[in-house]
Order: structure tokens, then sequence, then C-alpha cells
């Protein structure tokens, strides 16, 4: 089975967090790139489904050349080959720019199912599975805490407020995973040794047939108008229990339409 | 705090390894190892499979298993562990550098394969038998006997202060014999073999520290190392594990750093931080050097024994010298905690008891000092 895993790199988010005030993107520079935490979990993911049905695990990122250490912790993990599309062309891409250019490279490398994460914590949009779907033409299996294949057809649990539904679509597929679906291994030392080894192909927008004029800031679809750095947290409010704390707190709460 | 941007000059791989033991002591160990330092225990067992699935154990040693990781690798592993407890690392640094490496390097291939392996995965875990009650700084005079009885050995004696001893399926135990000193693998079952926990310890609590007993011990003759007689065998083992020590202790001042910066940021006094006081400050940035200065010593060290120099001297440069300077800040680190300091609730109390115990083991600061003494004049002060 060919399985593709996309990860993320973004700015981790145990540090101060910024946007470029030339052209409001990302700044990946001020922060140390981290693998979005979600994406382990997708990798998590891939790794058993081959581990339980054979085949290869190949990680397809999209990112700056940093991003290399993204894909080599994935391959660490115990993915067997990577892909990496990076192109200054690439830089400011919106999320249908990102679907467009990660399922050029999807179309060219072949699939039986591609699994990512469920959004990362950098843009948060949490829509990329469905419109990597789209173009691709497969069925799309979102939010899935519990994934199994049986020969063509493919099974997920899709978490929902109320529980879950039991989603089944055939090959390919595009499946986007939640936190709850596993626990991702370490990389193991002898992994972290390997990975230096393993093939990763760097595409450019060329390599991959992406009309460059369909990519990068100037064309997004989106558009960041303008942006501010958040208020320092305001000091908490103290209820004096005389009585009639409960009262006072449900308030509080129904101010803030929590209630 | 990386005020000079050192672990940037790491290799991916090398930063790798950094995560990856950061964020399983993060997850695995620190939530819980103020509790066995309280309590007086370490879980080696359960910890054992999982400081072997990730390759920790003789992780600079190849082939059976190990993963063969460069001295930088071994350097920065120890690091982490023991930001998060000199208990851990030790347990690590004894399986590895004191049990795996003597076989790895002088064992038979029976020897190899026999333990290897499994002391590789974490399944079966080891000691190492140098130090005597009697016998510290200078093992030349240990007493622990093995005699020949026809084809096999038998080994009487005491060993003292043996990280593992309690819990180990393997020791490997070095004695006088009529050939010289030799070293022989014991397994725990044995007959004659015992090994009670030393109690009432006051440093390295989470940690199992031993004596082991040896009465009348038989053993075959296949169980003595047969490539290496004499002390520099247990000697190479110690150069190893002080490796790992003066790597290790950078990543114990390094967490007393973090956890009096934290500190001096939120606590206020006088209406401020205690941080934006002067003495404070200054505290803080001779810290800051003192680790930055032991983490380049290290660095340094790891270029040599990668290029195959680093010569013993060299290693008592840096286990004395780092070592000191994690006591200096772990206790400076104390100071800027004030009364928090030296409760459980912060790291620094326990990594500065802690590094009581690893001023002393493999090899005391005394004789690292005249270690270096006797390289720069010549003379030997004491032998």
């Amino acid at each position: 089975m060919n399985i593709v895993v996309c990860v993320k790199q973004v700015p981790d988010t145990a540090t101060e967090r910024k946007l470029r005030p030339d052209d409001k993107t990302i700044d990946r520079e001020a922060a140390e790139g981290v693998i979005n935490e979600i994406c382990e979990y997708a990798v998590e993911e891939a790794l058993r489904l081959k581990e339980a049905h054979g085949g290869e695990v190949t990680v397809l990122t999209m990112g700056p050349s940093k991003a290399t250490d993204t894909i080599r912790k994935a391959l660490a993990m115990g993915a067997d080959k990577a892909v990496h599309l990076v192109d200054d062309a690439l830089h400011g891409s919106d999320g249908l720019q990102t679907s467009y250019a990660l399922a050029q490279v999807l179309k060219k490398i072949g699939f039986d199912v591609v699994i990512l994460g469920s959004e990362s914590t950098d843009a948060r949009m949490g829509t990329l599975a469905a419109m990597l779907a789209e173009r691709l033409d497969a069925p799309q299996l979102s939010l899935a805490n519990k994934v199994e294949i049986d020969g063509s057809t493919i099974r997920i649990q899709r978490l929902t407020d109320y529980g879950f539904d039991r989603v089944e679509a055939s090959l390919p597929a595009v499946v986007s995973v939640v936190e709850k679906i596993n626990e991702p291994r370490y990389p193991s030392f002898k992994g972290i040794m390997a990975a230096k080894k393993k093939p990763v192909e760097t595409l450019s927008v060329a390599d991959a047939e992406i009309d460059a004029a369909k990519v990068g800031l100037a064309s997004a679809a989106t558009e960041v108008v303008d942006f501010a750095v958040a208020p320092p947290r305001a000091a908490g409010t103290i209820v004096k229990d005389e009585g009639d704390g409960g009262v006072k707190v449900a308030e509080f709460l129904a101010s803030k339409k929590f209630v | 705090m990386d005020l000079l941007d050192i672990d940037a000059r790491l290799s991916d791989e090398q930063r790798l390894v950094r995560d990856t033991v950061r964020s399983y002591a993060g997850d695995r160990v620190l939530p819980r190892v103020a509790g066995w330092f309280e309590e007086g225990v370490f879980p080696a067992r359960e910890l054992a499979p999982e400081l072997g699935s990730l390759g920790l154990l003789g992780m600079h040693l190849t082939g059976y298993g190990c993963a063969g990781a460069d001295a930088t690798s071994y350097g920065v592993a120890c690091r982490e562990l023991e930001a998060a407890d000199s208990g851990l690392r030790s347990f690590v640094s004894v399986q590895g550098s004191l049990a795996m490496f003597p076989i790895w390097r002088y064992g038979s291939a029976e020897q190899k394969a026999e333990w290897l392996p499994r002391m590789a995965s974490g399944e079966a875990i080891g000691c190492f038998g140098l130090t005597e009650p009697d016998r510290g700084s200078d093992p030349s005079s240990m007493r622990t006997y093995a005699k020949r009885d026809g084809s096999d050995w038998i080994l009487n004696g005491a060993k003292m202060w043996i990280t593992n001893g309690s819990v180990a399926d393997v020791a490997v135990v070095w004695a006088r014999t009529d050939e010289g000193i030799r070293g022989f693998v014991v397994p725990a079952d044995t007959p004659g073999f015992s090994a009670p926990e030393i109690h009432r310890k006051l440093s390295l609590r989470a940690s199992v520290t031993s004596s082991l007993y040896l009465d009348d011990v038989r053993l075959p003759e296949s169980a003595v190392l047969p490539g290496v007689t004499g002390l520099k065998g247990p000697l190479s083992c110690l150069s190893e594990a002080r490796f790992g020590i003066l790597w290790g202790v950078v990543g114990a001042a390094r967490a007393c750093l973090e956890a009096a910066l934290g500190y001096a940021r939120t606590r206020e006094q006088f209406g401020r931080p205690i941080g934006g006081f002067q003495l404070t400050q200054e505290k803080l940035a001779w810290m800051a050097v003192a680790v930055q200065q032991a983490q380049l010593t290290a660095l340094h060290l790891a270029a040599l024994k990668e290029s195959g120099e680093l010569k013993p001297h060299q290693i008592s440069f840096g286990k004395l010298a780092n070592v000191r300077a994690a006591i200096d800040v772990a206790r400076q680190a104390r100071t800027i905690l004030g009364a928090n300091g030296v409760t459980l609730e912060y790291p620094v109390i326990r990594h500065m008891t802690n590094l009581e115990s690893v001023l002393t083991y493999e090899g005391t600061e005394e004789v690292h000092l005249l270690t270096l003494g006797k390289a720069l004049t010549g003379l030997d002060a004491f032998r």
C-alpha cells in the first residue's frame, strides 16, 4: 500500500509567534520550526497502517528549506522516504493554493491513502484535507480517531461532538486524524541514524508541474488585512462569596456567553 | 539561555537525539521523579525497556542491537537525561558504559551474543563492580580475589556503592587473580552472589545503590572477559562513563539555571520581580557563563573522542571542571529560590544533592586534580 502522510513545519508554540510586518505572512525565522504536533499522530497512524498491511510510507511536506528538520523527524520515526516541495514561488500561499500545490505532487507520486493531521497550529484552518480530497477527486474521511483498512475499503470513526460517526469509503482516499487516534512513538536512535540514508526528493514548482502563477502571496484568494499584538491578559475578577457567589459566577459566565 | 547558540552547531541528527530524549524525560520522568527521590526508589524494570526501545542503552556501541551513535549524540543524550535527574543518567551510564562496554570491548563472542542484545533492549540490566568497602580511589589494592579451581574460578570478596546492583541481571566484577586483575561476567542468580541495597542516602535517591557480596561464587572459565588483564580494563570503562558524566552535569546545571530564571522572573519582592535586581542578575549571569563554558568543554572533548584523540587526563579535566561548575550553579540557583529552593517542588535541591555523589563517583575530585597535576608537572602525587 502506498501511504502518503502530509506533515507541516510550524513555529514552536512554546515560543512567541509573529507575523512579518512587510507582507503579513508568518515569520518563520522568528521561532524555531517544529513538526506540527498533530502531524506526529498522522505519521504514527501511517506507520501502523504500514505495519498492518505492508507497503511504504512517504512523507510529503511543503515548506522552506529548513523544513528538512521536520522531514527528518518523520523519517526517524520510521517513514521510508520523503518528498519536499520547496520553492520561493510558494511563499505566502493560502489554504487553497497549498491544496492545489500538494495535489499536483500527489497526482505525480500516486497514493492509496493520504493521511493528514486535522489542522496546523499556525494557520488553524482545518480545511486542507477537504480541499485535497476535492482536488484529487477522492473521498475525504475527516477527524478520524480510528482507521481500518480492509482490502480496498477504508473505514474510520469520525469524532463528533456527540460521539462518533462510522464513515466508509473505497480507496484511494484522504484521511485527517485527531489526537485521540494514537500515541505517537518517539524516534529511536537507530531510526535517527537510519533517517540520514533515506531518500528525500526535492521538488520545485516546475518539477511538480505547478503553475507558478497560481501559487504564492500575489495570487492568494485570502488576504491578511491587518494584525495587532494580543493585549496582555487582564487581571482576573475575584468573586467574594457573600451568599450569592453562585449567582455571581453564573452571571459572569453568562456575560461571556459560556452559558 | 543558550547565549552562545551552542546547540545550533549540533547536527540535525544530534538535535533530533536531543529533542527525543528531552521529550521522553519530560513525558515519562519529570512528572514523577520528585516522588521517586522522596521515596528513595527508582523503577528500573519499568524504565529499562523504554530506554532500550529509544536506543539509549549502549547507544555509543555498534552491533548487537546498539544504535552506534557518535560521541556528541551520546553526550547530548546524557545531558538531557541528567537535566531530569542524575539518577536516570547514572542508570543509563552504568548500563551502557560500565556493564555493556566491557562485554562489547573485552568479551568473548558468546558473552556478547548472550548479554548485549538483551541489555540494549533493556530486558537485562547490568552493573559494574570495582569499588570495595575499603578500596575507593585505590582500586589496584582491591581484595576481591578469583582463584582457579580446575577449569573453574572461585570468587570471594565484596563490592560497594554499586549503581543498579540490586536490580541487575548481570554484574561485571573485577577481581585480583594470580595473573593480574581480570573481569568476570557474573549472572545475578549465581549461587553465592548477593546484592543488598544501600539505604539512607541523601543523594541520588532516585537510583539503586547496592553492595555486592561474592561468597565462594563458582564460575566457569567462559565467565572471564578474555580480552583484558590489568587495571586498564576497568579504567577504560570509567573513561567511557566519565565522558557521559561531564556531559550529563551540563544538563543538571541547565535545569537549575532554568528553574532559577523562571523563579526570578515571576517572584516579586519590594514590588517587582527579583530578576530585576542587580544581585540576582549577577548570579544568573555567572550561572549562564558556567553552564555554557561547561558545555563548550563537553563539546570539545566529544570532538577529541570522535577523532580518537581523547586522553584520560582530558576526561579528568572535563569531569572535574564540569561537576564543580554544576554544583556551583545548583547552589546559586538554590539561593535565588530562597526557601522554596529547599523543597522538592523545584528540581534544584534534588540536583544539588545528587551532584554531591557525582562529585565523588567515577573518580573523586581529588583524584582528577592529581591527574591534572601529574599531566602538568610530570610528577605523580599518589603512586
